[in-house]
Protein backbone atom coordinates (compact mmCIF):
# COMPACT_ATOMS: atom_id res chain seq x y z
CA UNK A 1 0.00 0.00 0.00
CA UNK A 2 2.62 2.35 0.90
CA UNK A 3 5.08 1.72 -2.07
CA UNK A 4 2.12 1.76 -4.19
CA UNK A 5 1.98 4.98 -2.71
CA UNK A 6 4.83 6.28 -3.01
CA UNK A 7 5.88 5.06 -6.43
CA UNK A 8 3.01 7.05 -7.83
CA UNK A 9 3.90 10.19 -5.88
CA UNK A 10 7.76 9.63 -7.69
CA UNK A 11 5.66 9.18 -10.70
CA UNK A 12 4.62 13.20 -10.37
CA UNK A 13 8.06 14.29 -8.70
CA UNK A 14 10.71 12.46 -10.99
CA UNK A 15 9.05 11.89 -14.39
CA UNK A 16 8.91 8.30 -14.43
CA UNK A 17 5.20 7.48 -15.84
CA UNK A 18 2.88 5.45 -14.38
CA UNK A 19 2.59 1.84 -16.06
CA UNK A 20 -1.24 2.22 -17.25
CA UNK A 21 -0.73 5.31 -18.77
CA UNK A 22 1.83 3.90 -20.96
CA UNK A 23 -0.48 1.29 -21.76
CA UNK A 24 -3.25 3.55 -22.62
CA UNK A 25 -0.92 5.71 -24.63
CA UNK A 26 0.31 3.04 -26.47
CA UNK A 27 -3.13 1.59 -26.81
CA UNK A 28 -4.41 4.94 -28.96
CA UNK A 29 -0.92 5.48 -30.33
CA UNK A 30 -1.80 1.77 -32.08
CA UNK A 31 -5.33 2.81 -33.15
CA UNK A 32 -4.16 6.00 -34.61
CA UNK A 33 -1.74 4.23 -36.78
CA UNK A 34 -4.54 1.11 -37.66
CA UNK A 35 -6.49 4.01 -39.12
CA UNK A 36 -3.84 6.03 -40.42
CA UNK A 37 -2.68 2.63 -42.66
CA UNK A 38 -5.97 1.94 -43.16
CA UNK A 39 -7.08 5.65 -44.82
CA UNK A 40 -4.08 5.01 -47.10
CA UNK A 41 -4.83 1.72 -48.50
CA UNK A 42 -8.05 2.15 -49.19
CA UNK A 43 -10.73 5.14 -49.94
CA UNK A 44 -14.30 4.10 -48.42
CA UNK A 45 -11.69 2.98 -45.32
CA UNK A 46 -10.51 6.40 -45.17
CA UNK A 47 -14.37 8.04 -45.45
CA UNK A 48 -15.81 5.87 -42.85
CA UNK A 49 -12.92 7.04 -40.86
CA UNK A 50 -13.46 10.29 -40.76
CA UNK A 51 -16.90 10.58 -40.96
CA UNK A 52 -16.76 8.18 -37.94
CA UNK A 53 -14.47 10.93 -36.27
CA UNK A 54 -16.99 13.95 -37.11
CA UNK A 55 -19.54 12.06 -35.67
CA UNK A 56 -17.03 10.92 -32.46
CA UNK A 57 -16.34 14.76 -31.96
CA UNK A 58 -20.40 15.57 -31.57
CA UNK A 59 -20.61 12.30 -28.92
CA UNK A 60 -17.03 13.87 -27.21
CA UNK A 61 -19.00 17.55 -27.22
CA UNK A 62 -21.80 15.95 -25.74
CA UNK A 63 -19.33 13.74 -23.24
CA UNK A 64 -17.65 16.74 -22.35
CA UNK A 65 -21.02 18.43 -21.23
CA UNK A 66 -21.73 15.17 -18.92
CA UNK A 67 -18.09 14.91 -17.18
CA UNK A 68 -18.30 19.00 -16.35
CA UNK A 69 -21.45 18.43 -14.52
CA UNK A 70 -20.08 14.93 -13.12
CA UNK A 71 -17.41 16.38 -11.38
CA UNK A 72 -19.25 19.45 -10.55
CA UNK A 73 -22.47 17.65 -8.64
CA UNK A 74 -21.29 13.83 -8.61
CA UNK A 75 -24.45 13.12 -10.81
CA UNK A 76 -24.89 12.10 -14.25
CA UNK A 77 -27.28 14.84 -16.37
CA UNK A 78 -29.54 12.41 -18.03
CA UNK A 79 -31.37 15.39 -19.23
CA UNK A 80 -28.25 16.87 -21.24
CA UNK A 81 -29.28 15.28 -24.92
CA UNK A 82 -32.94 16.39 -24.43
CA UNK A 83 -31.54 20.08 -23.22
CA UNK A 84 -29.33 19.52 -26.62
CA UNK A 85 -32.36 18.84 -28.76
CA UNK A 86 -34.11 22.18 -27.32
CA UNK A 87 -31.83 24.39 -28.18
CA UNK A 88 -31.11 22.90 -31.51
CA UNK A 89 -35.38 23.98 -32.07
CA UNK A 90 -34.01 27.33 -30.84
CA UNK A 91 -31.59 27.55 -33.25
CA UNK A 92 -34.30 25.94 -36.02
CA UNK A 93 -36.79 28.49 -34.85
CA UNK A 94 -34.54 31.44 -34.72
CA UNK A 95 -33.56 31.20 -38.31
CA UNK A 96 -37.17 30.87 -39.26
CA UNK A 97 -37.47 34.38 -37.88
CA UNK A 98 -34.66 35.54 -40.48
CA UNK A 99 -31.67 35.31 -38.96
CA UNK A 100 -29.13 33.56 -41.37
CA UNK A 101 -27.42 30.07 -39.63
CA UNK A 102 -24.02 31.81 -37.47
CA UNK A 103 -25.64 34.51 -36.33
CA UNK A 104 -28.32 31.69 -34.86
CA UNK A 105 -25.47 29.43 -33.62
CA UNK A 106 -23.99 32.32 -31.36
CA UNK A 107 -27.75 33.46 -30.25
CA UNK A 108 -28.09 29.84 -29.43
CA UNK A 109 -24.98 29.31 -27.51
CA UNK A 110 -25.90 32.01 -25.41
CA UNK A 111 -29.45 31.15 -24.70
CA UNK A 112 -28.22 27.06 -23.99
CA UNK A 113 -25.73 28.84 -21.25
CA UNK A 114 -28.99 31.18 -19.54
CA UNK A 115 -30.91 28.15 -19.85
CA UNK A 116 -28.36 26.28 -18.02
CA UNK A 117 -27.43 28.25 -15.40
CA UNK A 118 -31.41 29.12 -14.68
CA UNK A 119 -32.47 25.31 -14.61
CA UNK A 120 -29.32 24.74 -12.52
CA UNK A 121 -30.47 27.45 -9.75
CA UNK A 122 -34.21 26.48 -9.86
CA UNK A 123 -34.84 22.75 -9.84
CA UNK A 124 -30.96 20.96 -9.41
CA UNK A 125 -29.96 23.71 -6.13
CA UNK A 126 -32.81 22.71 -3.95
CA UNK A 127 -32.31 19.08 -3.97
CA UNK A 128 -28.68 19.10 -4.21
CA UNK A 129 -27.47 18.83 -0.89
CA UNK A 130 -30.38 15.92 0.00
CA UNK A 131 -28.73 12.90 -2.13
CA UNK A 132 -27.24 12.05 -5.19
CA UNK A 133 -30.45 9.91 -6.00
CA UNK A 134 -32.51 12.91 -5.47
CA UNK A 135 -30.19 14.72 -8.11
CA UNK A 136 -30.46 12.45 -10.40
CA UNK A 137 -34.10 11.76 -10.03
CA UNK A 138 -34.58 16.01 -11.31
CA UNK A 139 -32.41 14.94 -14.40
CA UNK A 140 -34.72 12.07 -15.50
CA UNK A 141 -37.69 13.99 -14.78
CA UNK A 142 -35.89 17.16 -16.62
CA UNK A 143 -35.59 14.67 -19.60
CA UNK A 144 -39.57 14.12 -19.77
CA UNK A 145 -40.49 17.66 -18.82
CA UNK A 146 -38.22 18.82 -22.13
CA UNK A 147 -39.32 16.39 -24.04
CA UNK A 148 -43.23 17.63 -23.36
CA UNK A 149 -42.23 21.20 -23.80
CA UNK A 150 -40.60 20.30 -27.14
CA UNK A 151 -43.53 18.48 -28.69
CA UNK A 152 -45.99 20.88 -27.38
CA UNK A 153 -44.09 24.36 -28.56
CA UNK A 154 -43.03 22.84 -32.07
CA UNK A 155 -45.07 19.64 -32.54
CA UNK A 156 -43.35 16.28 -33.35
CA UNK A 157 -43.27 16.51 -36.87
CA UNK A 158 -40.08 16.68 -39.25
CA UNK A 159 -38.43 19.95 -39.51
CA UNK A 160 -36.01 20.83 -41.93
CA UNK A 161 -32.96 22.69 -41.22
CA UNK A 162 -30.41 24.41 -42.99
CA UNK A 163 -26.85 22.49 -43.63
CA UNK A 164 -24.00 25.50 -42.61
CA UNK A 165 -21.71 23.74 -44.37
CA UNK A 166 -23.87 22.71 -47.78
CA UNK A 167 -23.38 20.05 -49.65
CA UNK A 168 -19.83 20.24 -51.36
CA UNK A 169 -16.88 18.08 -50.77
CA UNK A 170 -12.84 18.14 -50.45
CA UNK A 171 -10.41 15.94 -52.45
CA UNK A 172 -7.71 15.05 -50.38
CA UNK A 173 -5.49 12.38 -52.39
CA UNK A 174 -8.98 11.06 -54.90
CA UNK A 175 -10.64 10.60 -51.66
CA UNK A 176 -13.52 12.99 -51.50
CA UNK A 177 -14.37 14.48 -47.84
CA UNK A 178 -17.63 16.43 -47.21
CA UNK A 179 -17.12 19.97 -45.61
CA UNK A 180 -19.85 19.36 -43.36
CA UNK A 181 -17.55 16.12 -41.79
CA UNK A 182 -14.53 18.50 -41.55
CA UNK A 183 -16.68 21.63 -40.43
CA UNK A 184 -17.93 19.18 -37.69
CA UNK A 185 -14.56 18.73 -36.34
CA UNK A 186 -13.32 22.50 -36.54
CA UNK A 187 -16.16 23.89 -34.93
CA UNK A 188 -16.25 20.70 -31.96
CA UNK A 189 -12.58 21.26 -31.27
CA UNK A 190 -12.40 25.29 -31.28
CA UNK A 191 -15.46 24.92 -28.48
CA UNK A 192 -13.59 22.62 -26.68
CA UNK A 193 -10.52 24.58 -26.86
CA UNK A 194 -11.94 28.19 -25.58
CA UNK A 195 -14.21 25.94 -22.82
CA UNK A 196 -10.06 24.59 -21.86
CA UNK A 197 -8.88 27.85 -21.49
CA UNK A 198 -11.72 28.87 -19.57
CA UNK A 199 -10.65 26.36 -17.00
CA UNK A 200 -7.22 26.37 -17.16
CA UNK A 201 -6.19 29.97 -17.71
CA UNK A 202 -8.82 32.31 -16.46
CA UNK A 203 -9.57 33.10 -12.21
CA UNK A 204 -13.38 32.06 -13.13
CA UNK A 205 -12.08 28.74 -14.09
CA UNK A 206 -9.72 28.33 -11.56
CA UNK A 207 -12.92 28.96 -9.29
CA UNK A 208 -15.15 26.56 -10.66
CA UNK A 209 -12.79 24.03 -10.44
CA UNK A 210 -12.20 24.50 -6.67
CA UNK A 211 -15.61 24.67 -6.41
CA UNK A 212 -15.94 21.32 -7.80
CA UNK A 213 -13.03 19.87 -6.01
CA UNK A 214 -13.93 20.73 -2.82
CA UNK A 215 -16.46 22.92 -2.25
CA UNK A 216 -16.44 23.55 1.40
CA UNK A 217 -12.17 24.57 1.13
CA UNK A 218 -13.46 26.61 -1.99
CA UNK A 219 -15.62 28.81 -0.04
CA UNK A 220 -13.33 29.74 2.57
CA UNK A 221 -11.20 31.37 0.51
CA UNK A 222 -14.43 33.34 -1.14
CA UNK A 223 -15.18 31.63 -3.78
CA UNK A 224 -19.05 32.15 -4.02
CA UNK A 225 -19.60 27.80 -4.48
CA UNK A 226 -22.87 27.65 -5.63
CA UNK A 227 -22.48 30.29 -8.68
CA UNK A 228 -19.63 28.47 -9.94
CA UNK A 229 -21.71 25.27 -10.00
CA UNK A 230 -24.65 27.40 -12.21
CA UNK A 231 -21.97 28.73 -14.01
CA UNK A 232 -21.02 24.93 -14.76
CA UNK A 233 -24.08 23.95 -15.79
CA UNK A 234 -24.59 26.61 -18.22
CA UNK A 235 -21.55 25.81 -19.98
CA UNK A 236 -22.26 21.76 -19.85
CA UNK A 237 -25.45 23.29 -22.07
CA UNK A 238 -23.47 25.16 -24.27
CA UNK A 239 -21.07 22.06 -25.15
CA UNK A 240 -24.70 20.43 -25.54
CA UNK A 241 -25.88 22.98 -27.79
CA UNK A 242 -22.37 22.56 -30.43
CA UNK A 243 -23.20 18.88 -30.08
CA UNK A 244 -27.30 19.34 -30.87
CA UNK A 245 -25.84 21.95 -33.97
CA UNK A 246 -23.49 19.52 -35.26
CA UNK A 247 -25.56 16.41 -35.15
CA UNK A 248 -28.32 17.65 -36.78
CA UNK A 249 -26.69 18.21 -40.33
CA UNK A 250 -25.89 13.95 -40.43
CA UNK A 251 -29.82 13.71 -39.81
CA UNK A 252 -32.01 14.30 -42.63
CA UNK A 253 -34.79 16.14 -40.56
CA UNK A 254 -35.08 17.63 -36.93
CA UNK A 255 -36.96 15.82 -34.66
CA UNK A 256 -37.40 15.48 -30.76
CA UNK A 257 -35.35 12.21 -30.87
CA UNK A 258 -32.21 13.97 -32.26
CA UNK A 259 -29.89 13.46 -29.01
CA UNK A 260 -31.50 10.43 -27.47
CA UNK A 261 -29.13 7.57 -29.06
CA UNK A 262 -26.36 10.29 -29.25
CA UNK A 263 -26.60 10.35 -25.40
CA UNK A 264 -26.72 6.56 -25.09
CA UNK A 265 -23.07 6.92 -27.17
CA UNK A 266 -21.94 10.14 -25.22
CA UNK A 267 -22.52 8.02 -21.83
CA UNK A 268 -20.50 5.67 -23.61
CA UNK A 269 -17.49 7.92 -24.41
CA UNK A 270 -17.58 9.58 -21.27
CA UNK A 271 -17.11 6.19 -19.12
CA UNK A 272 -14.98 5.27 -21.09
CA UNK A 273 -12.82 8.30 -21.12
CA UNK A 274 -12.57 7.80 -16.85
CA UNK A 275 -16.36 10.11 -16.19
CA UNK A 276 -13.82 12.50 -14.69
CA UNK A 277 -11.43 13.62 -17.25
CA UNK A 278 -12.64 15.81 -20.17
CA UNK A 279 -9.59 14.76 -22.40
CA UNK A 280 -10.89 11.35 -21.68
CA UNK A 281 -14.62 11.81 -22.79
CA UNK A 282 -13.14 13.98 -25.95
CA UNK A 283 -10.76 10.42 -26.66
CA UNK A 284 -13.90 8.56 -25.74
CA UNK A 285 -16.16 10.47 -28.03
CA UNK A 286 -14.04 10.09 -31.29
CA UNK A 287 -12.94 6.36 -30.38
CA UNK A 288 -16.60 5.15 -30.06
CA UNK A 289 -17.19 7.28 -33.04
CA UNK A 290 -14.56 5.98 -35.67
CA UNK A 291 -14.84 2.26 -34.04
CA UNK A 292 -18.74 1.76 -34.41
CA UNK A 293 -18.63 3.39 -37.81
CA UNK A 294 -16.03 0.94 -39.16
CA UNK A 295 -17.56 -1.85 -37.78
CA UNK A 296 -20.90 -1.46 -39.67
CA UNK A 297 -18.91 -0.24 -42.77
CA UNK A 298 -17.36 -3.43 -43.19
CA UNK A 299 -19.07 -6.22 -40.51
CA UNK A 300 -21.83 -7.30 -43.26
CA UNK A 301 -25.12 -6.29 -42.22
CA UNK A 302 -26.33 -10.18 -41.25
CA UNK A 303 -23.86 -9.83 -38.63
CA UNK A 304 -24.10 -6.35 -37.36
CA UNK A 305 -26.78 -4.31 -39.02
CA UNK A 306 -26.85 -0.70 -38.12
CA UNK A 307 -29.10 -1.21 -36.00
CA UNK A 308 -27.23 -2.82 -34.02
CA UNK A 309 -25.33 0.47 -32.95
CA UNK A 310 -26.76 0.66 -30.05
CA UNK A 311 -26.66 -2.28 -28.41
CA UNK A 312 -22.98 -2.38 -29.09
CA UNK A 313 -22.63 1.20 -27.39
CA UNK A 314 -24.48 -0.68 -24.50
CA UNK A 315 -21.55 -3.48 -24.91
CA UNK A 316 -18.89 -0.63 -24.35
CA UNK A 317 -20.61 0.80 -21.27
CA UNK A 318 -20.99 -2.91 -19.85
CA UNK A 319 -17.42 -3.83 -20.33
CA UNK A 320 -15.56 -0.79 -19.37
CA UNK A 321 -17.67 -0.39 -16.35
CA UNK A 322 -16.80 -4.63 -15.65
CA UNK A 323 -13.04 -4.40 -16.71
CA UNK A 324 -11.49 -0.91 -15.87
CA UNK A 325 -14.33 1.25 -13.98
CA UNK A 326 -11.95 3.73 -13.74
CA UNK A 327 -11.80 4.32 -17.91
CA UNK A 328 -8.73 4.73 -20.13
CA UNK A 329 -8.33 8.64 -18.59
CA UNK A 330 -9.45 7.54 -14.68
CA UNK A 331 -8.33 10.21 -12.13
CA UNK A 332 -5.41 8.13 -9.80
CA UNK A 333 -6.00 9.72 -6.62
CA UNK A 334 -2.60 11.29 -5.18
CA UNK A 335 -3.01 12.50 -1.76
CA UNK A 336 -0.92 12.47 0.99
CA UNK A 337 -2.29 12.43 5.08
CA UNK B 1 -9.84 50.22 22.52
CA UNK B 2 -12.17 48.18 20.87
CA UNK B 3 -11.40 44.83 19.60
CA UNK B 4 -11.30 43.60 15.84
CA UNK B 5 -12.96 40.53 16.49
CA UNK B 6 -15.89 40.29 19.57
CA UNK B 7 -17.48 37.14 20.23
CA UNK B 8 -20.53 37.60 22.66
CA UNK B 9 -22.76 34.75 23.71
CA UNK B 10 -22.44 32.45 20.10
CA UNK B 11 -24.42 29.40 20.41
CA UNK B 12 -23.46 26.40 17.34
CA UNK B 13 -25.12 23.09 17.32
CA UNK B 14 -24.34 20.43 15.05
CA UNK B 15 -28.06 19.03 14.38
CA UNK B 16 -29.19 17.73 17.81
CA UNK B 17 -25.98 18.14 19.05
CA UNK B 18 -25.13 21.30 21.04
CA UNK B 19 -21.38 22.30 20.88
CA UNK B 20 -21.28 25.88 21.88
CA UNK B 21 -23.18 26.90 24.68
CA UNK B 22 -22.22 31.04 24.91
CA UNK B 23 -18.59 31.56 23.71
CA UNK B 24 -17.34 35.40 24.05
CA UNK B 25 -14.06 35.97 23.38
CA UNK B 26 -12.44 39.13 21.42
CA UNK B 27 -8.79 39.03 19.52
CA UNK B 28 -6.95 42.61 19.37
CA UNK B 29 -5.78 44.00 16.26
CA UNK B 30 -2.05 43.07 15.84
CA UNK B 31 -2.15 40.33 18.59
CA UNK B 32 -2.06 36.38 18.60
CA UNK B 33 -5.17 34.84 20.81
CA UNK B 34 -4.74 30.97 21.21
CA UNK B 35 -7.66 28.89 22.20
CA UNK B 36 -6.73 25.69 24.33
CA UNK B 37 -8.75 23.16 25.56
CA UNK B 38 -9.45 19.34 25.64
CA UNK B 39 -10.69 17.42 22.49
CA UNK B 40 -14.70 18.18 22.00
CA UNK B 41 -14.42 21.14 23.90
CA UNK B 42 -16.10 23.05 20.88
CA UNK B 43 -12.11 24.87 19.57
CA UNK B 44 -12.78 24.10 16.05
CA UNK B 45 -16.41 24.90 16.24
CA UNK B 46 -15.71 28.52 17.22
CA UNK B 47 -13.23 29.78 14.36
CA UNK B 48 -16.55 27.21 12.17
CA UNK B 49 -18.71 29.69 13.78
CA UNK B 50 -16.69 32.86 12.75
CA UNK B 51 -15.99 32.05 9.43
CA UNK B 52 -19.73 30.69 8.38
CA UNK B 53 -19.04 26.79 8.48
CA UNK B 54 -21.72 26.04 10.77
CA UNK B 55 -24.94 27.49 11.89
CA UNK B 56 -24.46 29.61 14.69
CA UNK B 57 -26.23 32.65 17.04
CA UNK B 58 -25.06 35.37 19.20
CA UNK B 59 -23.37 38.17 17.79
CA UNK B 60 -20.03 38.08 15.99
CA UNK B 61 -18.81 40.97 15.20
CA UNK B 62 -15.52 42.30 12.80
CA UNK B 63 -14.29 45.52 12.51
CA UNK B 64 -17.75 46.80 13.05
CA UNK B 65 -19.54 44.23 10.80
CA UNK B 66 -21.92 42.09 11.94
CA UNK B 67 -20.92 37.93 10.71
CA UNK B 68 -24.50 36.43 11.70
CA UNK B 69 -25.88 36.10 8.09
CA UNK B 70 -22.59 35.86 6.27
CA UNK B 71 -21.88 32.13 4.76
CA UNK B 72 -18.24 31.37 3.96
CA UNK B 73 -17.68 33.32 1.15
CA UNK B 74 -18.69 36.32 2.66
CA UNK B 75 -16.81 36.61 5.75
CA UNK B 76 -13.53 35.70 3.50
CA UNK B 77 -14.58 38.82 1.24
CA UNK B 78 -14.40 40.38 4.55
CA UNK B 79 -10.90 39.89 4.80
CA UNK B 80 -10.80 37.07 7.33
CA UNK B 81 -8.66 33.91 6.43
CA UNK B 82 -9.93 30.58 7.53
CA UNK B 83 -7.16 27.61 7.47
CA UNK B 84 -9.30 24.70 8.35
CA UNK B 85 -8.07 21.40 10.06
CA UNK B 86 -6.52 19.25 7.95
CA UNK B 87 -5.24 22.52 5.80
CA UNK B 88 -7.92 22.15 3.03
CA UNK B 89 -5.35 23.08 0.26
CA UNK B 90 -6.61 21.76 -2.72
CA UNK B 91 -4.29 18.59 -3.78
CA UNK B 92 -5.30 17.95 -7.15
CA UNK B 93 -4.27 21.60 -7.95
CA UNK B 94 -0.76 23.35 -8.61
CA UNK B 95 0.87 24.94 -5.95
CA UNK B 96 0.43 28.69 -7.96
CA UNK B 97 -3.17 27.59 -7.72
CA UNK B 98 -3.52 27.39 -4.23
CA UNK B 99 -2.01 30.35 -3.74
CA UNK B 100 -4.41 32.35 -6.43
CA UNK B 101 -7.36 31.05 -5.13
CA UNK B 102 -5.83 32.23 -1.68
CA UNK B 103 -5.76 35.83 -3.59
CA UNK B 104 -9.58 35.09 -5.13
CA UNK B 105 -11.25 37.89 -3.78
CA UNK B 106 -9.15 40.64 -4.39
CA UNK B 107 -9.22 42.45 -7.10
CA UNK B 108 -6.26 43.18 -9.59
CA UNK B 109 -2.67 41.32 -9.96
CA UNK B 110 -1.87 39.56 -7.02
CA UNK B 111 1.64 39.56 -8.01
CA UNK B 112 2.90 41.96 -5.64
CA UNK B 113 1.32 39.47 -2.49
CA UNK B 114 3.04 36.41 -4.07
CA UNK B 115 6.22 38.03 -4.21
CA UNK B 116 5.91 38.88 -0.56
CA UNK B 117 4.42 35.44 0.25
CA UNK B 118 7.52 33.34 -1.55
CA UNK B 119 10.18 36.09 0.45
CA UNK B 120 8.33 33.96 3.93
CA UNK B 121 8.07 30.62 2.11
CA UNK B 122 10.85 30.62 -0.21
CA UNK B 123 10.58 27.02 -1.14
CA UNK B 124 7.25 28.08 -2.51
CA UNK B 125 8.45 29.60 -5.39
CA UNK B 126 10.74 26.63 -6.51
CA UNK B 127 7.61 24.44 -6.39
CA UNK B 128 4.92 26.59 -8.22
CA UNK B 129 4.47 24.15 -10.64
CA UNK B 130 4.45 21.08 -8.39
CA UNK B 131 1.04 19.40 -7.58
CA UNK B 132 -0.18 20.55 -3.91
CA UNK B 133 -1.05 17.00 -3.19
CA UNK B 134 2.91 15.82 -3.76
CA UNK B 135 4.03 18.07 -1.15
CA UNK B 136 4.82 16.99 2.25
CA UNK B 137 2.34 17.20 5.40
CA UNK B 138 4.49 20.01 6.82
CA UNK B 139 5.02 21.64 3.11
CA UNK B 140 1.31 21.22 2.71
CA UNK B 141 0.93 23.06 6.03
CA UNK B 142 3.28 26.10 5.00
CA UNK B 143 1.29 26.25 1.62
CA UNK B 144 -1.74 26.73 3.37
CA UNK B 145 -0.55 29.47 5.71
CA UNK B 146 0.90 31.40 2.16
CA UNK B 147 -2.57 30.93 0.63
CA UNK B 148 -4.44 32.40 3.70
CA UNK B 149 -1.83 35.05 3.72
CA UNK B 150 -1.83 36.25 0.11
CA UNK B 151 -5.24 37.38 0.83
CA UNK B 152 -3.52 39.78 2.65
CA UNK B 153 -5.80 38.83 5.97
CA UNK B 154 -7.68 41.18 8.48
CA UNK B 155 -7.61 38.49 10.67
CA UNK B 156 -6.05 34.76 10.30
CA UNK B 157 -8.06 31.48 12.20
CA UNK B 158 -5.86 29.10 12.13
CA UNK B 159 -6.89 25.01 13.34
CA UNK B 160 -4.60 22.81 14.72
CA UNK B 161 -1.94 23.66 12.54
CA UNK B 162 0.81 21.29 14.13
CA UNK B 163 -1.43 18.31 13.57
CA UNK B 164 0.58 15.33 12.04
CA UNK B 165 3.53 17.37 12.01
CA UNK B 166 7.01 16.81 13.01
CA UNK B 167 8.35 19.21 16.56
CA UNK B 168 10.55 20.83 14.71
CA UNK B 169 8.40 21.80 11.53
CA UNK B 170 5.47 23.16 14.15
CA UNK B 171 8.46 25.38 15.76
CA UNK B 172 9.35 26.21 12.29
CA UNK B 173 5.43 27.03 11.61
CA UNK B 174 4.68 29.12 15.10
CA UNK B 175 8.13 31.08 13.88
CA UNK B 176 6.59 31.92 10.75
CA UNK B 177 3.60 33.01 12.35
CA UNK B 178 5.08 35.27 15.11
CA UNK B 179 7.13 37.04 12.06
CA UNK B 180 4.21 37.72 10.26
CA UNK B 181 2.24 39.17 13.37
CA UNK B 182 5.12 41.46 13.88
CA UNK B 183 6.41 42.39 10.57
CA UNK B 184 2.99 42.64 8.83
CA UNK B 185 0.60 43.13 11.84
CA UNK B 186 -1.17 40.23 11.05
CA UNK B 187 -3.97 39.47 13.97
CA UNK B 188 -4.32 35.70 14.53
CA UNK B 189 -6.43 33.46 16.04
CA UNK B 190 -4.95 30.18 16.85
CA UNK B 191 -6.49 26.90 18.25
CA UNK B 192 -3.82 24.61 19.06
CA UNK B 193 -3.33 21.26 21.33
CA UNK B 194 -0.16 21.78 21.74
CA UNK B 195 -0.64 24.48 24.56
CA UNK B 196 3.05 24.88 25.63
CA UNK B 197 4.32 26.78 21.75
CA UNK B 198 0.71 28.18 21.41
CA UNK B 199 1.20 30.03 24.55
CA UNK B 200 4.69 31.11 24.16
CA UNK B 201 3.41 32.31 20.47
CA UNK B 202 0.19 34.21 22.00
CA UNK B 203 -0.19 37.17 23.79
CA UNK B 204 -3.82 35.91 25.01
CA UNK B 205 -5.56 33.16 25.41
CA UNK B 206 -8.75 31.70 26.46
CA UNK B 207 -9.36 28.02 27.73
CA UNK B 208 -12.67 26.23 26.52
CA UNK B 209 -14.52 23.03 28.65
CA UNK B 210 -17.24 21.35 26.63
CA UNK B 211 -18.74 24.70 24.96
CA UNK B 212 -18.01 27.33 27.84
CA UNK B 213 -15.19 29.32 28.36
CA UNK B 214 -14.00 28.46 31.80
CA UNK B 215 -10.45 30.39 32.05
CA UNK B 216 -8.94 33.73 30.40
CA UNK B 217 -6.13 36.00 30.33
CA UNK B 218 -3.00 37.04 29.20
CA UNK B 219 -0.61 34.28 28.16
CA UNK B 220 1.81 34.85 31.15
CA UNK B 221 -1.28 34.63 33.63
CA UNK B 222 -2.25 31.18 31.93
CA UNK B 223 1.19 29.99 31.80
CA UNK B 224 1.12 30.78 35.69
CA UNK B 225 -2.03 29.15 36.31
CA UNK B 226 -2.21 25.81 38.26
CA UNK B 227 -4.87 24.37 36.53
CA UNK B 228 -3.77 25.13 32.94
CA UNK B 229 -0.33 23.85 33.89
CA UNK B 230 -2.01 20.36 34.84
CA UNK B 231 -4.00 19.72 32.20
CA UNK B 232 -2.27 21.31 29.10
CA UNK B 233 1.20 21.90 30.36
CA UNK B 234 1.88 19.17 32.02
CA UNK B 235 4.69 19.82 34.81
Amino acid sequence: MVSAATSRLEGVRGGSIDPGTVTVVLFLLGGAVFLLIGCLRSTTFAQLTIEGLAIGSVYGSLALALVLVYRATHVINFAQGELAMFTTYIAWDLMQHGLSYWPAFAATLAIAFALGTVLQVTLIRPVQHRSVIAVVIVTVGLFILIDGVVNWIWGGDFKLMKSPFGLGSFDVGGVPIRHLYVGMMVVVFVSVVLVWALFRFTKLGLGMRAAALRPDAAALVGVRVDSMLAIGWGLAAVLGAVAGLMAEPTQLFLTPVLMQQILVYAFAAAVLGGLESPAGALVGGLTIGVSLNLIVGYVPEKYVGSNLQLPLAFAVLLVILLVKPSGLFGRREVRRV
Amino acid sequence: MTALLELEDVEARYGPVHVLHGISLAVEEGSIVTVLGPNGAGKTTTLRAISGTVRRSGSIRFGGNALKRLGPDGVARLGIAHVPEGRGTFSELTVWENLRLGGYTRRGSIRPELERVFSYFPFLSERRRQQAGTLSGGEQQMLALARAFVLRPRLLLLDEPSLGLAPVLVAELFRIVRELNEKEGLTVLVVEQNAHLALQAADAGYVLEAGHVVLSGSSEELRADDSVRRSYLGY
